[in-house]
């Protein structure tokens, strides 16, 4: 007879930690920044068609960085839910709070029992007309993070979120938090990028405050 | 309780009643009364029966009010969830099959008498232009090359339309036709509410065109009114 292998927790976890981190940093990094229309999501990514931001709810966005295909089925679950609670309740109902905690158990229940994790980092943003902005960061492991002003997700996180540290202002235009988030780019990386994919929520768009924007708009 | 068709007793629930949409120039003009009736009596004065499905197409309705709005609602979500998912939108085409569809799901409660049936207007961004389509309770999908009516008042509707309606009519000699056309409806329908101007009741008028739904202020439809009102017979 044979027994499994017993792997000691605290092993298990620090493997899968190391794994999960080893996945995202060969991937690119993702931004969001508060301006003063709302918020601004800006990754470096050279297709025009695979999407690392998206909508998600009439004032809520979504982002991830990493495994496209894991991110992806985050993101279309969490569309899911949002749009059946929107149908079931009412628009209202639906909130980035919600959301962020149901990806957060998602992707911690993961991390748990499954043998390989998911190898994602996710954002999720909320604009609000009292300027209380919502800004939800969740790591492979499920952990949830609430951030104010700026964030930045993806192996380069630290140096991004350092560079937006210095380079971040308080109602900054659209074409500033930009410039802002390209500098950040810039310094993180150490070189010039290859194509960028820009979103925004801005309360000037209506319902659905979701909006792709397209980088020669603002001079990019 | 009325009667129903097939001898089985409902109790008498809101039902929605002449609701238009036709082509134009650009796009397609949609409008509907906003009387719902419970048999005889007025069960509601100010009901809404065209609705925006999402940025280049809208629907309206006529039925059983209680079910059409609530497939108005799930035929929105649908719509955006598609949207959202995919990253594109549905066709026109694709967005009447689902609303077929959604029709046809209905069949059991159209053979208690509760039937919901609606018209479909947007335009379609790929032909760059307007298109309207019909259904029946089966959910039967026709589309039409210049108007459609549905709801009670819908053959005199129709009727008035097959004189007064000309494919090349502006957008705004569409929206005047179309307040028009549910006045002379109304004349002869009781169940179709005409514009009440002492209360401020005027039809939900929408108008699709390349650049998406747009809805007829009240204050844009009050002189309509007044010269639909003044006009007809």
């Amino acid at each position: 007879m044979t027994f499994p292998l017993y792997v000691p927790p605290e092993q298990q976890v620090r493997e899968k930690t190391e794994f999960a981190r080893k996945g995202i940093a060969r991937g690119r990094s993702l931004v969001a920044v508060e301006y003063e229309g709302g918020v601004l999501m800006m990754a470096e990514n050279p297709s025009t068609a695979l999407h690392k931001i998206s909508e998600m709810y009439d004032r809520i966005a979504f982002a991830g960085v990493g495994k496209y295909n894991e991110f992806e089925t985050l993101r279309k679950a969490g569309i899911r839910q949002a749009d059946l609670m929107g149908y079931l309740y009412s628009r209202d109902d639906v909130t980035a709070m919600g959301l962020a905690t149901a990806f957060s158990q998602t992707l911690g229940m993961i991390f748990t029992r499954d043998p390989k994790p998911f190898e994602v980092e996710i954002l999720i943003t909320e604009i609000s007309p009292d300027r209380e902005h919502r800004l939800f960061r969740i790591s492979y492991d499920g952990t949830l993070y609430d951030e104010r002003r700026f964030v930045a997700i993806g192996g380069k996180a630290d140096q991004l979120t350092e560079a937006l540290g210095e380079l971040w202002r308080e109602g900054m235009t659209l074409a500033e938090a930009f410039t802002a988030c390209a500098e950040a780019f810039q310094r993180a990386e150490g070189r010039e990028s290859e194509g960028w994919e820009i979103a925004v929520l801005d309360q000037a768009n209506g319902r659905r405050a979701f909006r792709r924007v397209d980088p020669a708009e603002l001079g990019g | 309780m009325i009667e129903i068709p097939s001898g089985v007793q409902v109790p008498a629930l809101p039902e929605g009643t002449t609701v238009l949409a036709m082509r134009y120039a650009d796009g397609v003009v949609m409008a509907g009364d906003r009387r719902a009736t419970e048999g005889y009596l007025v069960a509601h004065r100010r009901i809404r029966k065209v609705f925006p499905a999402d940025h280049y197409s809208a629907v309206a309705i006529a039925g059983t009010a209680g079910l059409a709005i609530d497939m108005v609602r799930l035929f929105q979500v649908e719509l955006e969830h598609y949207e959202k998912i995919e990253g594109v939108r549905l066709s026109l085409d694709g967005k009447a099959s689902f609303l077929a569809r959604l029709v046809r799901s209905q069949l059991p409660l159209a053979f208690q008498g509760l039937v919901v049936v609606p018209l479909f207007g947007g335009y379609d961004d790929r032909q760059e232009t307007g298109r309207v389509y019909s259904f029946d309770v089966v959910g039967g999908r026709y589309e039409e090359t210049d108007f459609g009516t549905t709801g009670s008042g819908s053959r005199l509707a129709k009727s008035y339309l097959r004189t007064a309606y000309d494919p090349g009519m502006s957008a705004e000699e569409a929206a005047e036709l179309s307040v028009k056309t549910l006045v002379a409806a109304s004349q002869e329908d009781t169940a179709t509410g005409g514009p009440d101007l002492t209360r401020g009741i005027l039809p939900n008028v929408v108008r699709i065109d390349s650049t998406g739904v747009t809805e007829y202020e009240d204050e844009t439809l009050i002189p309509y009114a007044q010269r639909a009102v003044e006009t007809i017979r």
